[in-house]
Parts: structure tokens; C-alpha cells; sequence
């Protein structure tokens, strides 16, 4: 006795257990016979008694119920108690057959989910260019365009003013205003969109210009109108509008949106401001006063409040 | 350019499943860029079922060619994917999926149940399966395969369940239109047989006509009917 080994199988509940056995019978489930499916069934729930497996409550409801159908069987038709289809619901052999037949269709179903979630294991999507995409991503993330960028930037340009204007030197009324030039700024970029930081200053002809635009420029940001990016790293700073969000940014997602956090940061903006004063004084020493002026004037209007 | 072939390049390059609606954004930026051309421009209000009759046609197109991957869309959204037989390598590339682990009998029997049902109510779930689901029903709201959708209006406003979009994404399917014989299934009409279920005659119910052979026999014979009532015990 001690030698055998008993194959037991786990069945998720009473019909299982009905389907296996009718499976084991070989027959279609509207042909099978309940009364010996009964007899099966309890030596089935007894057996599992003498394996101490706990019986769930649902075996023995199932139990009873083939129980039922077997002792109205047991009575020849013409003595069965008739009873009206509305009195007592469905024959329950109609309805047992009637579930066996819907748990099966789920239960094959459940096995066509098993089969696709199998499957799905065995997929994998094309995930592209991720080093590429990781350098752009990286830029952004390197908060932006920061105040020093913008002052090299315009520190190169400056230089560049400075090389044509030495030499010859001409003494000119101050044309230009810081209001102007935001007005200037702002027709730029609703018109083109984006455009690039050396772009804007391409018809400065003098450092007061070039200081001007700046400011405008710096005014515009602190406001949040408009944003720097830097498409990839020492790439040419880009000025765009600050509410327009490239739709790549929502898509790829890991990308920052890239116009806040420099146009957002309070710091920044205040650094930008001391930073050029400062860079006013040590580089124009030799210039006019004008420009230091206005860049102190400049300077009240930006104190963040 | 064909609609089709710019929708190819974008999925192409598309760093996560892309939706149509993603994809009208992509074109509605495309088109009022500056440097748009007549193409982009005109494309700036393409319509959701052309771009998915183009999408459709493209995946039917890759399907044709045999190529180890395929244009998928799962639960809503597009993306190239690659065959399953070529995952021995794949795993070996890019490492195995990390996946949870897969779902027991019980939870996909359940999971199906609710798939096809949906909206459905607890107990209409344990009335098909016969057991009590708390246990496998608590799992699949966990993984949130499942979620509840609402309430029933019935005595005791039972709650309603419903699979989630991360249901779709888990099986791979585009929609729950995508579930295998989802018609069939929905809503099982099970035909009753005309022919009624009769059990084995020796076993149990002795056919009325050889009931009434045997009464007829023994009260020839005035021998007690033997035969019904040995089988009558059983």
C-alpha cells in the first residue's frame, strides 16, 4: 500500500473536477450520465477526506446537488413529481449541464490568455536610439541654458562688436532703449518662431545695442515669455517661445519640457542681473557711461519682488 | 509620400507604444512648423481612421513580407515588435523581460471571466466558476489587471469589475474587441438539447417502456418483477 503513489490532481473547484471526469469518460458533456458522474464525483470528495484535504464547502453543495438529480432519476418518469418550470426553476440536470457548458468556454478561454501571456514573455519591442535620444535628454538636463551661458554667448558677441569698433571711434546718441528692444525681440520670435541667440544681434552695430537686446532679452525670460534651449551640448543657444512645447519632449517623455526650469528659477534671474553689472564694470571701463546706466536702471526693474 | 511611410518612419524611431492621438499631435507640430512643407501642411488635419487604416494597412504590409518583426498596437497603441521565436537570442541581448509572475488557473480563469463579462458583478463571476474568487479577485485588482468600474443597480449595489489597459498591455491585445472569440463568449447562449438527458438504463432509471414490458411480463408470469427492482437500490 505504502508503495502507491497517487497522482492528484488540483482542481480549481466542483466543475473542474465534473469536467475532468467527464473528460476521463470520453463523452460530449450533453450526453454524459449524471448519476454515474454522481458516484464519481463523492468517491472523488472522499477521497480527498482520506488525503485530510480540506473539503471545500462548494464539493459538497455540488455533491448534494448530483445527489438530488440522481434519486429523481431513480424514480420512473411517469412517478417523478411534475413539477411546473416556474415553481421550481430549470431541471437541474438542464442547469448543471447548462454551467458545465459556460465554465468550459471560460475555461478554454482561460487557456487562450495563458497561451498569449506565454507569448507576450517571447516579445520584445524596438526600443531605438537610445544613446542618441540620451544626449539630447542630456541637455535639457543641464538646467537648460543657464545664466553663464547666455553671458558668454554675449560675451562673444561683444568681443566681436568690439574688434569692428576699434579704431575708429564715433560718438553716437543713445538710440536704443531696453523697451525697444523687447518689443524688437518679441516681433522676432512671433514671427520666426525660434530663432538663434546670435540671430538677434546679427544688426547690433554697437555694444549699447548688443547690451540693449540683452537685457530686452534677459526681461523677456524673467517674464517667461521666452525660453533658451540648447538642442545638444555647445550647440548655439535657441530662443523660443516659452509656451510652446515640442511635441517630441511630451512623447519621449524623460525629456524635461524644456522652457521651465531656466525661465522658472527666481535665482537665475537675479544672477543674470548682478553677474552682467558686474561684467559691465570690469569690460566698459573705457566706454561710455550710458550703458551702465541703463544696465543699473535695468537691473531695479529685474530685483525679483 | 504616403501617409503610411511617414507613420512607418515615426514608429520607427518612436521611443514608446505611440497612440493615434500622439500621432496627430506629431502632425499638427509637423504643420505649423516653420520650414513645413506642402506635404506636412496638408497632412495637418489628418483624420484618427485614416491614419489607423494606414496604420493597419502598414502592419498588414509587414505581416505579408515575413520579417522577424511586426508592426504591433496594444491597447490602443502602435509599436514594432519582434517575433516570439526569436526571444532565445533577444533575452540573451537585452536581458529578460522582468515581468511578474505569471497568473495561476484560478486567476486567469477569473480574469477571463471578467474580460469577457465586463461589467461584471463578484458573484456572477463565482456563479460561473463554482468557488469563491475574494482570494484570486484580491490578486488581479493587486496587479491591476482589474478594476472596479462602478456599481450595480440591484439590491445591495454590489460593486462591478472591469480589466484595465494594463490587462490589454499584459496579453498583448489591441482592445477587448481583440479577445480571443470574444463574440462567441460575451454572451454564451447555451442550447438545450432536444433530445433529453436520459441516464444509462441499467444503471438507474429504467426506461418506461421496459418498465412497462416488465410490469406487463410479471403480471403474465405472476413471478415478482425482478429485474426493476434488483436495479432499484442502486
Amino acid at each position: 500500500m505504502a508503495e502507491y503513489k497517487v497522482q492528484f490532481e488540483v482542481f480549481e473547484g466542483p466543475l473542474d473536477l465534473l469536467l475532468y471526469l467527464i473528460k476521463k469518460e470520453e463523452v460530449d458533456i450533453y450526453e454524459v450520465n449524471l448519476t454515474k458522474l454522481a458516484t464519481q464525483f463523492i468517491e472523488y470528495v472522499e477521497l480527498m477526506r482520506q488525503f485530510d484535504l480540506e473539503v471545500a464547502g462548494e464539493f459538497l453543495v455540488m455533491a448534494s446537488t448530483l445527489m438530488y438529480i440522481k434519486s429523481r432519476e431513480l424514480l420512473p418518469v411517469e412517478q417523478q413529481v411534475q413539477v411546473e418550470p416556474e415553481e421550481e426553476g430549470e431541471d437541474p440536470r438542464w442547469e448543471l449541464i447548462r454551467q458545465l457548458v459556460e465554465y468550459k468556454k471560460f475555461k478554454d478561454a482561460a487557456a487562450k490568455l495563458q497561451t498569449l501571456e506565454e507569448t507576450q514573455e517571447h516579445i520584445f519591442p524596438r526600443v531605438p536610439g537610445k544613446i542618441a535620444f540620451e544626449t539630447i535628454a542630456a541637455a535639457p538636463a543641464k538646467p537648460e541654458v543657464g545664466i553663464f551661458d547666455l553671458l558668454n554667448a554675449v560675451n562673444a558677441i561683444l568681443k566681436r562688436i568690439a574688434d569692428k569698433e576699434s579704431g575708429t571711434r564715433e560718438i553716437y546718441e543713445d538710440k536704443w532703449s531696453v523697451s525697444e528692444k523687447i518689443e524688437f525681440v518679441r516681433e522676432i520670435i512671433t514671427t520666426r518662431g525660434a530663432v538663434k541667440f546670435s540671430e538677434l544681434f546679427a544688426q547690433a552695430a554697437t555694444r549699447a545695442e548688443v547690451v540693449c537686446t540683452f537685457l530686452a532679452l534677459l526681461e523677456l525670460i524673467r517674464l517667461k515669455q521666452l525660453a533658451c534651449v540648447q538642442p545638444e551640448p555647445f550647440a548655439e543657444i535657441e530662443i523660443c517661445q516659452a509656451t510652446v512645447q515640442p511635441v517630441a519632449a511630451a512623447i519621449t517623455e524623460s525629456a524635461a519640457p524644456p522652457a521651465e526650469p531656466a525661465a522658472a528659477n527666481p535665482e537665475s534671474a537675479d544672477a543674470p542681473n548682478e553677474a552682467l553689472a558686474e561684467e559691465a564694470e570690469v569690460d566698459d571701463d573705457e566706454d561710455d557711461d550710458e550703458d551702465d546706466d541703463e544696465e543699473a536702471e535695468a537691473d531695479e526693474n529685474k530685483k525679483p519682488q | 509620400m504616403e501617409l503610411k511611410f511617414i507613420l512607418e518612419s515615426l514608429l520607427f524611431s518612436a521611443q514608446k507604444p505611440v497612440s493615434v492621438k500622439e500621432l496627430r499631435d506629431i502632425f499638427t507640430a509637423a504643420a505649423i512648423a516653420e520650414d513645413a512643407d506642402e506635404t506636412a501642411k496638408s497632412l495637418k488635419k489628418v483624420k484618427d481612421d485614416e491614419m489607423t487604416a494606414a496604420l493597419e494597412e502598414l502592419a498588414r504590409e509587414h505581416e505579408t513580407a515575413a520579417r522577424s518583426y511586426r508592426l504591433a498596437c496594444v491597447a490602443g497603441a502602435w509599436q514594432f515588435v519582434t517575433q516570439p521565436e526569436f526571444s532565445p537570442w533577444l533575452r540573451v541581448l537585452v536581458g529578460e523581460k522582468i515581468r511578474p509572475s505569471r497568473l495561476s488557473q484560478a486567476a486567469l480563469e477569473t480574469l477571463a471571466i471578467i474580460a469577457y463579462r465586463q461589467p461584471v458583478t463578484r458573484a456572477e463571476v463565482e456563479q460561473v466558476r463554482g468557488v469563491n474568487v475574494d482570494g484570486t479577485m484580491q490578486t488581479l485588482l493587486e496587479r491591476n489587471l482589474v478594476e472596479q468600474s462602478g456599481r450595480a443597480e440591484v439590491v445591495g449595489r454590489p460593486a462591478l469589475y472591469g480589466t484595465t489597459a494594463l490587462f490589454l498591455e499584459y496579453f498583448g491585445l489591441r482592445g477587448l474587441e481583440d479577445l480571443p472569440a470574444a463574440d462567441e463568449l460575451r454572451r454564451i447562449k447555451i442550447e438545450r438539447p432536444i433530445a433529453p438527458i436520459t441516464a444509462d438504463a441499467g444503471l438507474a432509471t429504467a426506461p418506461p417502456e421496459q418498465l412497462q414490458l416488465n410490469e406487463e411480463a410479471a403480471i403474465k408470469t405472476e413471478e415478482p418483477p425482478a429485474p426493476s427492482s434488483e436495479e432499484m437500490p442502486n
